[in-house]
């Protein structure tokens, strides 16, 4: 699966983030690891305030460097990463690794048109003339299918519609062609079926320009959809990793679980509620020590006051005390679970 | 976009006509003053009391009055200040007004690019020393009266370095016309712009600044840094052209607010005859005609401010323009 001599395109070890807040430092993410090869779809998955996005902004160095602390090593393409001097970061960002943001409606500037933006990304990185610089946006618009890309081009952002916005930020990422496409939950702003587009839209992207994505969503049906590998993050850290196919077969973490539980059924009757897990999430300044899901966890047992063992370097693993005969027993009853609620 | 230019002089004119009906209101038509008295003066003889009273023709209903009023203001242009006899109003409000906008002209420039510098500079170094230098200067600035550092410029300007090299080129208190003496008017002016720029500096600076964090945290400053942009760039291309709205907004109110008469302390101070003076004396004598005509003079520049506003909102943020 990965080659030795070639790096992995993004190899994230033990990465650390904490914020200084007014009560001493807080740790929002810990321990994260994780790597990317060129050409992979990642979704990491996590409910609000599990650290998904923090983790990759940390990575890009777009968290605000006052208040945030981040520790570990990531390197891209082999060359470590973090803790690089801004003035060489910027060489990165936006060239070789693009941020999709989350809110299309907030996400571009509102006072410059959606080809001002796109060109200045382009003459940022590479020496073009803003005549070539145009053409190339117009044709980058074209190619995330917003209808009239040469009008779309003189548009402002307020003028257009959330799904097209989407995809002109789509297009903006897309600019310089970047190895690495990290998409900070790009449907969750938008209705259904436009949903749907953007994600056909993202696979279609990786086919054509053989990007990598890492896919940021909270929703495991985009995962479903698209994703050839899952992480599961709770509470700053990853609880579950593997395939996609074996994610879903096979859950193995209880917050997995649930997550999957909470999924509308396709066929059959529909469930009077949807079942949910108990509680809240943990904020990062009271994260419990042991496993930080036990609190909400209906398999918790004495063990888990302690921290689970590291997960492990490869393959399909959880961080959890339950053994395999218990993984499957929870599974088991996760599976039947839509029938009885119906 | 010509249309809606026609639309707002219109609604500039209906102000202003607005504005005048009421200034004459409250002067002429409030119960218990005698307005043929006092255009007549404060020892004038019952006859020409009654001259008077026919002459404007306040024995008349209040609409004829009025518009008699402002055809003598506007048209004859013959209204005389009851204080000094002979003199004709809108002559010395003409005189008054080109000293009163050299000021604010000037202060205004170096408010500006003054406010823009200290703001941006303060927001891009946020929580550094110099930061909290600046802002520190900033409520000096804003928190000094400019009768008192005027005052303490002139005292500087003028008496106790006046012989030193730092002040010598200084001239005397006054104004000379640009048209006449360009590099005396500059030199007349340079303190005294100063001295009104200060307190807007201070406070453009504070409220830009706090805009500019503010924009900071918006999610098109973190995708605009994502692209790989300098901070540079980030912060005047994106952080700052989104945070200029309500210095835009201040800059209209204050502009016409001063080119309207309230830099009359500046004036003062300074030696300058300019329109805060003209209806400060005004005001002290109850001269109506002079108070009608600097009051709706006023009313011009602040209506006029507010108007260029408006167009530079337009041009600013494009979410404006199908508002």
């Amino acid at each position: 699966m990965t080659d030795p001599i070639r790096p992995a395109l993004l190899d994230v070890d033990h990465l650390k983030v904490s914020f200084a807040t007014d009560r001493g430092r807080v740790t929002a993410i810990n321990d994260v690891s994780f790597r990317i090869d060129d050409g992979e779809f990642v979704a990491i998955v996590g409910e609000s305030g599990s650290g998904k996005t923090v983790s990759l902004l940390s990575i890009l160095g777009l968290t605000d460097r006052r208040t945030t602390f981040v520790e570990g090593t990531a390197a891209f393409r082999g060359r470590p990463i973090l803790g690089l001097p801004d003035r060489e970061l910027r060489r990165i960002r936006g060239k070789q690794i693009a941020f999709i943001p989350q809110d299309p409606l907030t996400a571009l500037t509102p006072v410059h048109t959606i080809g001002w933006q796109i060109v200045e990304q382009i003459r940022t990185h590479e020496t073009v003339s803003k005549e070539a610089a145009k053409k190339r946006a117009i044709e980058l618009l074209d190619e995330v299918g917003l209808p009239n890309p040469a009008a779309a081009f003189g548009r402002y952002p307020h003028q257009l519609s959330g799904g097209m916005r989407q995809r002109a930020v789509i297009a903006m990422a897309l600019s310089c062609n970047p190895a690495l496409l990290v998409a900070d939950e790009p449907t969750t702003a938008l209705d259904v079926t436009v949903q749907a587009q953007v994600l056909d839209l993202l696979k279609r992207l990786r086919r054509d320009h053989g990007s990598a994505i890492i896919l940021i969503t909270h929703d495991m049906g985009v995962v479903a959809e698209v994703a050839d590998r899952v992480m599961v993050m709770y509470a700053g850290r990853v609880i579950e990793r593997g395939t996609a196919r074996e994610i879903f077969a096979a859950p193995e973490h209880p917050y997995t679980w649930g997550l999957m539980a909470s999924i509308p059924p396709v066929e059959g009757p529909r469930p009077h509620r949807l079942p949910s897990i108990p509680g809240t999430p943990p904020t990062p300044a009271n994260i419990p020590p042991g496993c930080a899901f036990a609190p909400r966890c209906a398999h918790r047992f004495a063990p888990c006051a302690g921290l689970p063992p590291a997960l492990s370097a490869s393959g399909h693993d959880a961080f959890c005390f339950l053994d395999d005969n218990a993984r499957a027993a929870g599974r088991a009853a996760l599976f039947a679970a839509p029938e009885t609620a119906a | 976009m010509i249309t809606a230019l026609i639309r707002r002089l219109a609604e500039m004119v209906f102000v202003m006509v607005g504005i005048s009906v009421m200034v004459f209101l409250i002067f002429f038509a409030t119960p218990g003053s005698d307005p043929a008295a006092r255009i007549a003066g404060r020892n004038a003889t019952q006859e020409a009391v009654a001259q008077v009273r026919v002459d404007f023709g306040f024995d008349r209903p209040l609409p004829v009055q009025y518009v008699l009023m402002m055809k003598r203001l506007f048209v004859d242009r013959d209204l005389k200040s009851f204080v000094n006899r002979g003199q004709n109003v809108i002559p010395q409000v003409l005189e008054a007004t080109p000293i009163t906008l050299s000021l604010v002209f000037g202060a205004a420039v170096l408010w500006v690019i003054g406010g823009l510098a200290v703001g941006v500079i303060a927001a891009a170094t946020q929580g550094s020393l110099i930061d909290r230098t600046l802002m520190v200067l900033a409520l000096i600035g804003v928190s000094m009266p400019v009768f008192w550092f005027g005052e303490v410029m002139n005292l500087l300007s003028q008496a106790r370095f006046h012989d030193t090299w730092l002040f010598s080129w200084v001239p005397a208190l006054g104004y000379k016309p640009l048209s006449e003496d360009p590099w005396g008017w500059f030199k007349t002016l340079v303190i005294p712009w100063f001295s009104l720029a200060v307190l807007y500096i201070g406070i453009y600076g504070r409220v830009l600044r706090a805009n500019l964090v503010e924009a900071y945290q918006e999610d098109f400053i973190r995708t605009a840094r994502a692209k790989g942009l300098s901070p540079a760039r980030v912060m005047l291309r994106h952080a700052l052209r989104t945070s200029l709205i309500p210095f835009i907004t201040m800059f209209g109110l204050d502009f016409g607010v001063l080119v309207g008469g309230s830099a009359l302390l500046t004036e003062v101070v300074f030696g300058l005859n300019g329109i805060g003076r003209l209806t400060y004396i005004a005001l002290q004598n109850l001269d109506l005609p002079m108070i009608l005509a600097t009051v709706i003079y006023a009313s011009f520049f602040v209506v006029l401010a507010n108007a260029v506003v408006d167009f530079i909102y337009i041009f600013v943020d494009p979410r404006m323009r199908e508002a």
